[in-house]
């Protein structure tokens, strides 16, 4: 009862600061507070195959990509999708979903390709996992770029219907918080990490590890699909080049500095990692400093991304937070338990 | 269906392509072999190497010895510091710090590259002389083509000798084999690893520079795909393994071009995404490749 009304009470300050930044804020802002949340979803979701599984996967793109293009085949209006994909199939060219649906359909079939993936390669071990996974994102670019009749290859989808808003992503974040928190705290989360630790101990101790480690894959790769569809109806355009290493790199980093293994980790690092570009794009695009104007510097938040990796990895290799979480308790000065 | 002449000329081109990827995967295969590391950033020292090769032919109009010589002390420089830098701070650290690490790099070299240099693509030309054409009947190659083959194969000689016959490399050998046994028999095996990075980086350089010629185009992306193809390539030929990662890259080369050459051409785009499924079933069925020893299994 307790911790419910504790749930209840965050999503209602949540829902409060929203609200705020709903009517105060103009659209620049509403639209970078509506990519940190997609970023949150991203960052947690990856969260539990590498951090809490330990299977270090580097296709969050992929799925990212999965998810962005299925949802904008199912739910762009009629007269555009006959204009924009003429070559549809038929049951495909007439219909058009809601948007909370296709969202839905969206990370069922980013999981549908993480189980179809997953199979082979999570027998694989460590590096050979990581590169694998990032193959699987290489060849749904691939895959994108020459199904010109489904996806308009290299072109990419414009005119997506700009459906996402804050409300929408954040209801998301808290859906996807909320079930990464609940699944982590069950039996199953107590399996990934037995994983983790320990492989060979957990199969001992009955842990079916291809069940579970293809479960957590899934599991992740759904939010990553929900992730890219909510991305895709905010930017309204999609193209296969923006599902690429950089956007994987980005993830990554995000998780690595805010620890793997730890949600509240992710959502903050999520949270400074994306306004960091924001507060960057001056100094990007060549701003004058004390009257000299300072040349373009494109790159530099990579750049700044990059260096701050290499240091948290040689000096704080666990992150901000390790596998430790916030809390209230914690915050307050009380010893968490 | 295919006349012998167009048969051939996919030989040569297949030669080509294997000969730079077989140079870019014996530098990641020796590092893999001695610290498990996956150096992402490889495949940039190649761009690093194409860049430096574009200077000294448009601004300073070296010589082409020099074009050739300069970019691979420029890519083993930078392998060395890379090492120092960024790695080495690690040596104690899990397998996947390692890893995240030299994404880390990749991004820093790449990033750095379009501050400096502009994202925008440049064309690379080389010296006339080298791209003077030979025609037989229907098959052509260029005077570059036969200069990268008979280098690589040069270089290749030169490094199996230097790792079979030398002490240094009987060192790197040992290295590779147990870095604490080698540490107890005296081996300074903080040099070894670092000269293994600037080996590595040396052909990872020249790579660069027959990569630009044989395309005509760098940017500061150009070294990605390569790298991670020559990732491929290693495993295929059994990483660790010096022979293994040049016939690796040979046998990758062929497939790739075969791949393009021979199946419908509605198949071609699928190109890079086919070498990744490669690599995935050449992972399922044989993990430790044509020459590579079975990993120890950890019980």
């Amino acid at each position: 009862m307790k911790r419910f009304l504790g749930v209840l009470f965050g999503i209602s300050i949540l829902f409060l600061v929203i609200f705020f930044i709903d009517k105060r804020f103009n659209s620049y802002y509403r639209e970078i507070f509506s990519i940190i949340g997609i970023n949150i979803i991203l960052v947690t979701s990856l969260n539990i195959s590498n951090g809490f599984t330990g299977l270090f996967s580097l296709g969050h793109a992929g799925f990212m990509a999965v998810g962005a293009y299925t949802s904008a085949l199912l739910d762009l209006p009629l007269d555009k999708k006959a204009m924009l994909l003429p070559n549809l199939p038929y049951w495909l060219g007439h219909i058009s979903l809601p948007f909370l649906l296709s969202v839905i359909m969206a990370g069922f079939m980013a999981a549908f390709f993480a189980v179809l993936v997953g199979y082979p390669v999570l027998r694989l071990k460590g590096h050979y996992l990581s590169v694998a996974t990032l193959g699987f994102m290489v060849i749904v670019r691939v895959v994108i770029n020459n199904t010109p009749n489904l996806t308009r290859g290299a072109i990419g989808i414009n005119n997506i219907p700009n459906y996402t808003n804050i409300w929408w992503v954040y209801f998301w974040v808290v859906i996807t918080v909320y079930a990464l928190w609940r699944i982590i705290n069950s039996s199953y989360g107590r399996a990934f990490l037995a994983i983790r630790e320990d492989h060979i101990a957990a199969s001992l101790s009955g842990v079916n590890l291809t069940k579970y480690k293809i479960l957590s894959f899934a599991i992740g790769a759904f939010f990553a699909g929900v992730a890219g569809a909510l991305w895709a109806h905010q930017i309204t355009a999609i193209t296969p080049r923006a599902f690429s290493f950089v956007t994987t790199f980005n993830i990554v980093v995000m998780l690595v500095i805010g620890g793997m293994g730890s949600i509240s980790g992710s959502i903050v690092s999520a949270f400074l990692l994306t306004l960091l570009p924001e507060l960057m794009r001056p100094l990007e695009e060549g701003m004058v400093l004390f009257g000299y104007q300072l040349p373009q510097l494109y790159g530099l938040t990579q750049l700044i991304m990059a260096t701050l990796l290499i240091l948290v990895m040689i000096f704080r290799p666990k992150g901000l937070m390790g596998d430790r979480e916030l809390s209230l308790k914690g915050i307050l000065g009380q010893k968490s338990s | 269906m295919f006349s012998l002449p167009y048969v051939l000329q996919q030989f040569i081109n297949a030669i080509i392509l294997g000969s730079i990827y077989a140079l870019v995967a014996i530098g990641l295969s020796m590092v893999y072999g001695i610290l498990r590391l996956i150096n992402f950033a490889h495949g940039d020292i190649l761009m690093i190497g194409a860049y430096t090769g574009l200077f000294l032919l448009t601004l300073y109009k070296a010589p082409f010895a020099i074009v050739l010589i300069v970019p691979m002390l420029v890519g083993g420089l930078i392998g060395v510091i890379v090492e120092r830098v960024a790695y080495r701070p690690l040596r104690k650290a899990p397998e996947v710090a390692l890893l995240i690490t030299s994404l880390a790099v990749s991004m820093f070299i790449e990033n750095l590259a379009i501050m400096v240099l502009s994202p925008r693509p440049r064309r690379f030309r080389i010296p006339s002389f080298l791209s003077k054409s030979h025609f037989y009947g229907a098959i052509n190659f260029r005077n570059i083509d036969i200069l990268i083959v008979i280098l690589t194969v040069v270089l290749v000689v030169v490094l199996t000798l230097f790792v079979k016959k030398t002490k240094i490399g009987i060192a790197m050998r040992a290295t590779a084999e147990s870095i604490n046994t080698s540490y107890l028999m005296g081996i300074n095996v903080n040099n070894i690893i670092m000269l293994t990075f600037a080996i590595g980086s040396l052909l990872a350089g020249v790579a660069g520079m027959m990569f630009a010629s044989k395309y005509g185009r760098i940017e500061p992306f150009m070294g990605f795909l390569p790298g991670l193809k020559a990732f491929v390539a290693s495993v295929i030929g059994g990483i660790g393994s010096l022979p293994g990662a040049v016939m690796g890259g040979y046998l990758l080369g062929f497939a790739e071009i075969f791949f393009v050459g021979f199946l419908p051409p509605q198949l071609s785009g699928y190109r890079d995404g086919f070498v990744f499924l490669l690599l995935i079933i050449v992972l399922l069925i044989r993990p430790s490749g044509i020459f590579g020893q079975a990993e120890k299994r950890e019980v």
